[in-house]
């Protein structure tokens, strides 16, 4: 379902090729012109697991998805109305990502029969029909680029690595882009002769498009509306990274990230390594535990404790974490999720460590656990992240996913001086009569009293504590009392959490989400809502504890629907908590949902029962 | 600020102390607190960490600031200590379940990162607390509850293991030879860098007397060779013995003159190969248990570089200004 306006509202581009190819380059590149000339965006990466796959081999193949457009959008989009394959690899394995009538351009240099084999392909996908459903372009881009590239004397091998830049030329005239930003990054980047190169292969790539014949394929997209301000794009990742930084600065406490590489958090430590001089401490440890361990105890010095990690990784934490609890210390654990269970499929996307970061802990171990819901919402999650775990000396899960960390988006850049303020707990003047499980009224945090503090010793460790001293006891009525604090202190945080409002109808059926699922879900949303349906959307940030007036709120809607991407770990917790019939919309692949998808699954649980 | 005259009393907490009567634990304990009253330090730079186990109790009973930790982790939660705040004097209690069975991985890693440390490792080759099943470094055979035909486990060597992971400082005592102890704790908290020291420690219930051969007094002056750097290797009261150098093998020749003394092998506490071969003496085969450094090299320690890398970022870039760095990259105004 090809659009056939000129200036359609949206587009979706996906770049493939093999991992060799540029494809990731040629698409951030894309993105930054995108952003620039005022698109909203959404941006996937899709990598291999591999890191250096056969040449030419399906498993070698790298893409890259961006949807652009003149509203406001939510998710990078299902299929793709063009796609640009670099070889033969690249076209098979995402057809089926292309919308009927799209876009196809191939490098038809890249089909010959030794490609053909190497993509297991027994007949030429350029001639047996497999294109019969697209509009196709065969352009010989090795070819041309090499001709583009001739006069500044490179050798084969770097003539071919220009054609990146060719593909994007095509790419830009298409969409109407100028070449500038591109062009200015390329001198910045690249020396002579490559810089003539890449520059010569750009404009060249932009020239074919031109004079073939495209026209009636070229689309552009107008501006969106944003709301004034400076913008950069962002992923999860860094988000993550940049909050956790502002968190150190704003607090005048060092940031200590003790971490484990695993994918997808690994780029959290690549990003605050490089941040020392702001107050930033990265240590990797030889474990998972070790990172965890060593994060708590930089937090018993007064530093604030921070790990992150995937879900096998917030496994092996879990113990560490229950002793974080018992000397109530501030902690922030980042888990990136992943498809599990045990190693799973560590570069897919999936929303299963719910109830494992609930309640994966030997005893009754209670943390706050947050919610980032896409790359643009990750800055505010760390940062407050950091604020509760300081302000009610508590651990705090953040929970991510794959779908996130990688994912961009235009993110709102915003004023360090309206972030909210890091509050400590108050801290004991008098060591006379020092208590180190001595309440604060107000929070339950007990003082923050680190080593070096003269006259304020004390011993703290993982046996059960006496109230107020902090001593081990094993007296019953000290335990149920202590279980019941910790518990009640996460209380306090909650009646401190703003009220959530939905989206949409006050009435009807109720989505209520949590992670990445926001983009899809916000789009289905937004249909239903076009197409006359009451539906309103919800998502929180806050799931342990939920925001003061969940209850309520669920309460007002004939139906709760929860689409996750798990068997229903957030149903399972709204059902319990609320005594709600929520009812699952579950999708387990390793992928985020699809909004056509998601659209008819919603659909068909509105329908298919009757409204209670 | 200097240190105040302390007693070993400041250094005592108002904890019951809950090991057993006549365990081992009991004079490491008054050792220690003795050796902290005296190095100069305040008190309230002292951190005492440890992980589970009996001798993991250790920290309650120090008047300091302490962190009882969990099972095998205590370098890991002592190396973020050191590295938040590197004034402080950090101790890492252990014992060989904790730091050798669970924890071996991190002791591994805390030695090889050099962290400033003080490890005090009380070794009594059994699980005390768990009551009485063998631990990695008890002798083949042993029979315990959990081993009723004999443990099948060979036994690591701890000081070969600290050595092998790339301590810096290597050292050996005895929980029932206090002067000597008190000198080796001492000397831990002098060496900057990750300090290993090994102590036999006598579990009077579960494992009485397993190093009873080279320390009851009938014996001990002809089993136990006191390390001193640049020294012959000699011992013994009822006979004078001493260690050479044959091909690779430390061999044990007969003294019966000064000279004779002063021909056998001078301890070099900054040869590794040495260090190694000291390790390796099997006192079943005749050797003498050593004791004292055995190693010990300069090097730099972690948490003064991770500080210094710190620094050398805010000498290059600046104090971080966050504005500037959120507004940092490809950025556009609308």
């Amino acid at each position: 379902m090809s659009n056939p306006s000129p200036t359609p509202e949206r587009v979706v581009v996906r770049f493939a090729g093999d991992s060799g190819d540029g494809m990731q380059l040629a698409g951030s590149q894309f993105t930054r012109t995108t952003a620039l000339a005022g698109n909203d965006l959404a941006t996937l990466p899709d990598f291999p697991a591999e890191i250096r796959a056969p040449a030419g081999t399906r498993g070698g193949v790298s893409g890259f998805q961006i949807q652009f457009a003149s509203k406001h959008i939510h998710t990078p989009g299902d299929e793709a109305d063009a796609l640009v394959a670099m070889n033969a690899a690249a076209l098979v394995t995402n057809l089926t990502s292309i919308k009927k009538g799209g876009l196809v351009i191939v490098n038809s240099d890249k089909f010959g029969r030794i490609d053909l084999g190497k993509a297991e392909l027994e007949t030429n996908p350029l001639e047996d029909g497999s294109l019969s459903d697209f509009v196709a372009f065969q352009v010989p881009i090795s070819s041309m680029t090499r001709e583009a590239v001739e006069p500044f004397g490179l050798n084969r091998k770097h003539a071919d690595r220009c054609k990146n830049f060719f593909a994007l030329g095509i790419v830009y005239w298409l969409y109407g882009r100028s070449l500038e930003t591109t062009e200015a990054w390329i001198q910045k980047k690249f020396q002579a002769p490559f810089l003539e190169a890449n520059l010569a292969a750009l404009r060249a790539g932009h020239a074919f498009a031109e004079t073939a014949e495209m026209a009636e394929h070229q689309r552009i997209v107008g501006a969106a509306d944003f709301e004034t301000g400076e913008y950069r794009n962002i992923t999860g990742n860094m988000g993550l990274a940049l909050g956790l930084t502002a968190a150190a600065t704003n607090s005048g406490r060092d940031v200590f990230y003790g971490t484990y590489p695993i994918t997808p958090a690994s780029d959290i430590l690549h990003a605050l390594a490089r941040f020392k001089n702001y107050g930033v401490l990265t240590f990797q440890a030889e474990d998972e535990i070790a990172a965890v361990c060593a994060a708590i105890g930089a937090s018993y010095a007064g530093a604030i404790g921070t790990t992150g990690t995937s879900g096998p990784g917030l496994a092996l934490k879990a113990e560490a974490i229950g002793l974080a609890v018992m000397a109530e210390l501030p902690l922030i654990v980042i888990n990136v999720q992943r498809a599990g269970p045990s190693t799973g499929m560590p570069t897919k996307t999936e929303q299963a460590d719910l109830l494992q970061t609930m309640f994966g802990r030997n005893g009754e171990s209670p943390c706050a656990v947050i919610s980032a819901s896409r790359p643009n919402d990750t800055f505010e999650v760390a940062y407050e992240a950091a604020r509760l775990a300081v302000k009610y000396m508590t651990p705090v899960v953040v929970l991510s996913d794959g779908y996130i960390a990688n994912g961009a988006e235009p993110w709102s850049i915003p004023d360090v001086g309206s972030l909210p303020a890091i509050e400590f707990p108050p801290a004991p003047t008098d060591p006379e009569g020092f208590l180190p499980y001595q309440r604060d009224e107000a929070t339950l945090a007990r003082p923050w009293v680190v080593p070096g503090t003269p006259g304020f010793e004390h011993r703290i460790g993982g046996l059960e504590k006496e109230d107020l001293t902090g001593n081990v006891s094993y007296d019953p009525q000290n335990h149920e009392h202590m279980t019941i604090v910790r518990e009640e202190k996460l209380k306090r945080l909650q009646s401190a959490l703003p009220e959530v409002t939905p989206f949409g109808s006050d009435k009807g059926t109720l989505i209520v989400g949590w992670g990445s699922t926001y983009g899809a879900i916000r789009t289905v949303t937004e249909r239903l809502l076009s197409e006359g349906h009451d539906v309103a959307h919800l998502h929180l940030r806050h799931i342990h504890p939920f925001a003061p007036n969940l209850g309520e709120v669920l309460g007002r809607y004939d139906k709760v629907l929860v689409p996750e991407l798990n068997r229903g770990q957030l149903t399972m917790l709204l059902r319990h908590t609320f005594l709600v019939d929520a009812e699952c919309v579950s999708k387990i692949q390793g992928q985020p949902f699809r909004t056509t998808e998601l659209h008819e699954r919603i659909l068909s649980h509105m329908s298919s029962t009757e409204v209670r | 600020m200097t240190a105040p005259a302390y007693s070993k009393k400041d250094f005592m907490s108002d904890q019951l102390i809950r090991w057993c009567p006549g365990c081992g634990d009991y004079s490491i304990l008054s050792q220690v607190q003795t050796v902290f009253s005296k190095l100069g330090i305040r008190k309230e730079k002292y951190v005492v960490v440890s992980g589970i186990g009996c001798s993991s109790r250790f920290p309650y009973y120090m008047d300091t600031y302490g962190f009882h930790t969990i099972h095998g982790r205590a370098p890991a939660f002592a190396t973020g200590v050191k590295c938040t705040n590197p004034d402080l004097s950090v101790w890492v209690v252990t014992g060989d379940g904790d730091s050798l069975s669970i924890g071996g991985n991190h002791m591994a890693h805390v030695l090889r990162r050099n962290v400033d440390l003080n490890i005090l490792l009380f070794n009594n080759r059994i699980y005390g607390l768990t009551k009485g099943q063998y631990s990695p470094t008890s002798e083949v055979g042993k029979v315990t509850k959990s081993t009723p035909m004999g443990s099948l486990d060979r036994p690591m060597n701890p000081v070969s293991f600290a050595l092998g992971s790339g301590a810096t400082c290597v050292m050996r005592s005895i929980d029932i030879l206090a002067p000597h102890l008190r000198s080796t704790i001492e000397a831990a908290q002098e060496h900057k860098g990750a300090t290993f020291v090994e102590i036999y420690q006598n579990c009077n219930i579960f494992n009485d007397g397993a190093f009873a051969s080279f320390t009851d007094k009938a014996q001990r002056d002809d089993r136990l060779l006191f390390l001193e750097h640049g020294k012959p290797m000699v011992w013994g009261k009822t006979f004078r013995k001493g260690l050479q150098l044959q091909g690779l093998e430390l061999v044990i020749v007969d003294c019966e003159t000064a000279e004779d003394e002063a021909a056998c092998l001078a301890h070099d506490q900054t040869s590794l190969a040495l260090a190694h071969l000291l390790a390796g003496l099997d006192p079943d085969q005749g050797f003498p248990v050593p004791l004292g450094t055995l190693y010990k090299i300069d090097a730099p320690s972690y948490e003064t570089q991770f500080k210094k890398q710190a620094e050398a970022s805010v000498a290059k870039l600046g104090a971080g200004d966050l504005t500037a760095l959120l507004h940092s990259g490809d950025t556009w105004t609308v």
